[in-house]
């Protein structure tokens, strides 16, 4: 398995990068940990004839505390996520998310920011910070856009990303108190991608209520999706066991019939997965948020 | 300096320099001029080749030459089969398809070029016309009236009508009387799965050929360089002694490289013709699908017997799926390897075995560690437990009850072999020991009383090893003999290399080997060099597989080690003036019977051997030995595997909680490695329990073909693995070991789907099929529900 021939760029700075992009429109790719895009490459199921590697540009990695939010620079690996101080006190689920991703050495090289630009329907960092409402910001020639995580997804490996922008940071604000995050990810046995992955933020109200909710599914569907029919059905109620069960049977509802069927696990399976992941999910942060 | 006996746990020598990246292996041979070829593959399961169009390949920069099967069809011959089973269909193998292709992968043209990636691109070139026909992947299903058929035309001409290859049979006793007189008999169709050997390396072969010599080296990842070469010779009508292969440092076979592969003719060729070496690697995804795939049985299961818990017979049908075409020892793992198993441990005296190998639009398929036993063994490990539950009694009463008593020298069993020996209730019973087995049960009942699913599942395992008496293996169908040989050079300075015919990869060999002639010599470890894998180093060797090599290269080994002993005893004698049996051998030195002072250690004496100014009359000088060992018997080594479950009931998902494998393997050479074969065969046999399957369409594409899709094992799914022996030494050898490459392949799958079951046996579940997946497991319990809803409607 070999890629085609392609030229390799390595700029060192993200202005740079984006004027290349630019410049070779349509021809060029970002290169950032490699980890989907060289299979890609190898399967030739992607064949760009430029690679602008972004993974040592300056300030493009790196955590920094914005106090009301956190932002993560897109060409972060999720080995520095894991490992962050600043994220497993502020944010743990995604500390906890990012070590849950495949092995080391791809931790090693995978980025945030190329996870979310792949967009694949099993990536566990999409579900995440979709949940954590995350805002991305992303690069042209022309000026920075803001991008709120609810708009990015689009369908099955498309975000609203244009093709000549850089995703440069993930910024995600702070929770309100009483919060808690919890990911639930069922893992597929060869590629430890998630067969479903569940990542839900609920927040209790001092009367023992649930007041917000926001929760994620990856794997079940052709994308990651917010399972708002169940935050509607926890919002305002106790969180009891069985109002769990019962928002969590609904987490599919807004995947429908589109879920994902493949050797790996029937639709129907997914679907009852999506339900049991959900629980779990957010039985746990439920807990987390006392 | 270690001076080491057997049965010692050093550590492995060949381990530093592998794991600090300074192996050798396939991939590392660079040599002066060398090109590299790429395959261009079927993308069809079965299809007639219309056109081959080279010249835009051939024309592509960097591109030296671009073959096709037409080309070259006389040079490459046809690939045979190794093992021929009565009435054997042998069509025609060649390496580079000529007129048709029948699975996907099957290579069709090969492109040599300057370097890997320009042959990748310029493979790519190559425009093959095909004519795509109907495909057929199911062993049973190929075989009745409609299906495609594979190779056209009468068995005299080299078809292989309806997609039989063979249909062979063993019988012992008298099943159908035990079948009429029985109380109780327990039917199941059984699917043993398709799998993926997944060697760490994949296969590669560099070849050179030397004009001017009519030499033609050969650097392959085999298992057998000795009978490759032989192979070859035949195959090609290349002169054996203008042929020498070498198997450098290998990551890894399992049986998968245990054959003559196309690669390794077509590179050989073609390095011959271009006057050039070439060198092919194998990638992962090609590895998928050219090398071959393990197991693939449909069977048709019966097992009777008496409500007391006797049982007397066991009888199946078996459709074993060979895949597109007869790989080498094909014809030799479903049959033999499989049926004169069937007896397992037990005082079972009627047996009848059914076995239809079928030709499929797949991959070949062949031997896979353990090969034919982990088959045989998981039918009737899970009958033996369908059985319990049939007539109400524990399964391991049931075991208890009907296991052949302890023996010492040889027992008949009913499929016609003899047993070197055995004591299976010991191993049993250390490993009831080990689970707490009453405390288990004990437990289990309260977790369901939780809605928690435990299971406990036993495998009391024999497997055949020792490959083999050769003149048995050839009365059964073997193409070549399966003894081993020896050469033990003692240089003068008492250093030792030895030259064995076996050809580890991974087997730890360095160190086992090192380790008997240590113990013989008494010499340190460090002062000994173990040759192998090279067909200029030793005159021939069967390689390794069939857990053989301790068993019969260790003792011949053993054997060269004694005629050596014995020649320096004389020399000491001699030099000492004193009679030979006045002379002990003791810690590496000739001592004179009660005059310790009066001594030559074992290097002093072969440099006397050397130097020759004073030997024994009529005595020659040097000191070496050869030996050839062919054993009298297989061995059979045993034991008692226990694996604990628990499911979950939401999700299906099924997690190893222990595992005890108490395992008996004759004497031990190095116990740390036996526990190392354990471990990673266990870990292999819950893979197939638990998760690796081939999954193939209907057409014939392979839809599990990466490692994104078939499950491989990880450390994740396993707890610590709790390992133990018992020793009941082989007679069969001076060793007195029964091999241990294969055991936990062999005992895994059983013990653990044995404890699936027993998980939901209260939710009336009798039979899982491998793999146990999460989704296959959680419609099993909504099924059982539903089952019983109805049931209690009813
Ligand atoms: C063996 C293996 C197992 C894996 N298991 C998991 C798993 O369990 N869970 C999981 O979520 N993922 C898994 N992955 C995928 C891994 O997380 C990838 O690394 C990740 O999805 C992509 O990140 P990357 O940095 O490697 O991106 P790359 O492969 O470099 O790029 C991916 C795509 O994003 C684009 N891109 C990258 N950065 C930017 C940017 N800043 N702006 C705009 N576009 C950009 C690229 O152009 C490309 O199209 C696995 C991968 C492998 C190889």
């Amino acid at each position: 398995m070999v890629t085609s021939d392609f030229e390799y760029l390595a700029p060192s700075t993200v202005a740079e990068a984006s004027r290349l992009l630019s410049k070779y429109r349509g021809e060029a790719k970002l290169l950032a940990g490699g980890h989907s895009l060289i299979p890609l490459m190898k399967l030739r199921l992607a064949e760009p004839k430029y690679l602008i590697d972004i993974s040592q540009v300056k300030g493009l990695s790196g955590i920094k505390d914005e106090r009301s939010a956190i932002a993560i620079g897109a060409a972060t690996t999720y080995a520095e996520i894991e490992s962050s101080a600043l994220i497993r006190r502020r944010f743990p689920i995604l500390a906890e998310a990012a070590g849950q991703i495949a092995d080391l050495q791809v931790r090693n090289r995978g980025t945030i920011g190329g996870s979310l630009a792949h967009a694949d329907p099993a990536g566990d960092m999409p579900a995440v910070v979709l949940a954590l409402g995350a805002e991305l910001v992303a690069l042209t020639a022309r000026g920075t856009r803001t991008i709120s995580v609810d708009r990015l997804n689009v369908d099955l490996l498309t975000t609203s990303l244009r093709p000549s922008e850089v995703l440069t940071t993930i910024r995600i604000p702070n929770l309100p108190a009483r919060t808690g995050a919890a990911y639930k990810k069922f893992e597929n046995k060869a590629s430890h991608y998630a067969v479903v992955g569940v990542a839900a933020v609920v927040t209790m109200g001092a009367g023992g209520v649930c007041t917000g909710a926001r929760i994620a599914v990856t794997g079940a569907g052709p994308k990651p999706v917010r399972a708002k029919r169940t935050e509607r059905i926890l919002i305002g109620k106790e969180l009891t066991p069985s109002v769990i069960r019962r928002a969590a049977s609904r987490a599919g509802a807004e995947i429908g019939d589109r879920f994902n069927d493949d050797i790996h696990a029937s639709s129907e399976y997914r679907a009852h997965l999506t339900a049991v992941m959900a629980e779990r999910a957010i039985t746990e942060a439920a807990a987390r948020a006392k | 300096m270690t001076m080491v006996g057997i049965n010692e746990s050093v550590k492995r020598r060949e381990d530093p320099r592998l794991i600090s990246g300074q192996g050798k292996y396939v991939d590392d041979i660079r040599l002066p001029g060398l090109l590299h070829l790429s395959l261009v593959r079927s993308p069809h399961a079965h299809a007639r080749i219309k056109r081959i169009d080279v010249s835009r390949a051939a024309k592509h920069p960097g591109v030296v030459a671009v073959f096709t099967g037409a080309d070259l069809q006389e040079q490459l011959g046809s690939l045979p089969a190794g093992w021929v089973v009565p009435d054997l269909k042998q069509p025609k193998h060649p390496p580079l398809a000529v007129d048709k292709v029948r699975y996907v992968g099957d290579a069709v043209a090969a492109v040599v070029a300057d370097d890997p990636y320009i042959a990748a691109d310029a493979a790519r070139l190559v425009r093959v016309t095909y004519e795509a026909l109907p495909g057929i992947v199911d062993a049973e299903k190929a075989t009745k009236r409609g299906a495609p058929i594979l190779h056209e035309g009468k068995a005299d001409q080299g078809g292989a009508p309806n997609n039989v290859a063979f249909d062979w049979e063993v019988n012992g006793g008298d099943y159908a009387a035990a079948r009429k007189k029985a109380e109780v008999v327990v039917k199941e169709r059984i699917i043993n799965q398709r799998l993926i050997p997944n060697a760490m390396e994949p296969r590669g072969v560099v070849a050179q050929y030397e004009p001017a010599s009519g030499q033609l080296t050969m650097w392959t990842s085999t298992q057998i360089p000795h009978l490759l070469r032989l192979l070859f010779a035949l195959v090609t009508g290349h002169p054996e002694h203008k042929l020498r292969v070498i198997a450098p440092d290998d990551g890894g076979a399992f049986g998968s490289k245990l054959y003559i592969y196309a690669e390794e003719v077509i590179t050989g060729i073609i390095a011959k013709h271009i006057g050039r070496p070439v060198k092919w690697i194998e990638g992962r995804q090609e590895n998928y699908l050219a090398t071959t795939h393990g197991r693939d049985h449909i069977t048709d299961v019966e097992i009777c017997g008496d409500k007391d818990g006797t049982i007397t017979g066991i009888s199946c049908s078996v459709h074993a799926n060979l895949g597109a075409y007869l790989s080498t020892f094909a014809p030799l793992i479903p049959t033999i390897l499989f049926g004169i198993m069937l007896v397992g441990v037990y005082k079972l005296s009627n047996i009848q075995c059914k076995v239809r190998g079928a030709f499929t639009n797949t991959t070949p398929v062949d031997a896979y560690r353990g090969a034919g036993r982990p088959e045989a063994t998981y039918l009737v490990e899970r009958m033996v437990d369908r059985f319990a539950d049939a007539v109400g009694r524990d399964p391991v009463f049931v075991r208890r009850k009907n296991m052949i008593p302890a023996f010492k020298n040889g027992r008949e069993v009913a499929t016609g072999v003899k047993y070197d020996s055995g004591d299976y209730k010991k191993a049993l019973a250390m490993a009831l020991d080990m689970v707490d087995y009453r405390q288990f049960k004990a437990e289990q009942r309260a977790a369901r009383k939780e809605g928690r699913l435990l299971g406990i599942g036993f495998s009391t395992y024999i497997e055949i090893c020792g490959m083999a008496p050769s003149a048995v293996a050839a009365s059964l169908g073997a193409g070549a003999g399966l003894w081993e040989s020896s050469l033990v050079r003692v240089h003068p300075t008492g250093k030792v290399t030895v030259f064995t015919g076996t050809s580890p990869h991974g087997q730890g060999h360095y160190t086992s080997m090192s380790q008997i002639v240590s113990s013989q010599l008494g010499i340190p470890m460090e002062d000994v060099e173990v040759v192998h894998g090279d067909t200029s180093a030793q005159q021939f060797g069967t390689g390794t597989f069939g857990s053989r090599s301790v068993v019969v290269g260790g003792s011949a080994l053993y054997m060269s080690l004694q005629k050596v002993k014995n020649k320096a005893r004389k020399i000491a004698a001699h030099q000492m003036g004193v009679p030979e049996k006045q002379v002990e051998f003791a810690s590496g030195r000739f001592v004179v019977e009660d005059v310790p002072d009066k001594s030559m250690s074992f290097p002093d004496v072969a440099l006397q051997a050397y130097h020759a100014k004073n030997l024994p009359r009529g005595m020659e000088p040097g000191l070496e030995a050869v030996s050839f060992f062919d054993p009298e018997n297989f061995t059979w080594p045993f034991g008692c595997h226990v694996a604990i479950v628990e499911i979950d009931p939401a999700t299906g998902e099924v997690k190893l909680k222990r595992y005890v494998a108490v395992d008996d393997v004759g004497k031990v050479i190095n116990p740390m490695i036996v526990d190392g074969m354990v471990h990673g065969g266990v870990a292999q046999g819950v893979g197939q329990a638990l998760v690796e399957q081939a999954v193939y369409s209907p057409d014939g594409q392979l839809l599990s073909g990466s490692m994104m899709d078939y499950a491989v094992p990880t450390a994740e799914m396993f707890p610590v693995f709790e390992t133990a022996r018992t020793e009941t030494p082989s007679p069969t050898n001076p060793l007195g070991v029964k091999g241990a490459g294969e055991t936990g392949t062999i005992a895994a799958s059983p013990a653990v789907i044995n404890a699936v079951v027993d998980a939901l046996s209260h939710l009336g579940v009798t039979h899982v099929d491998m793999p146990a997946t999460s989704e296959k497991i959680w419609r099993t319990i909504q099924d059982a529900k539903s089952r019983r809803r109805n049931g209690r409607k009813r």
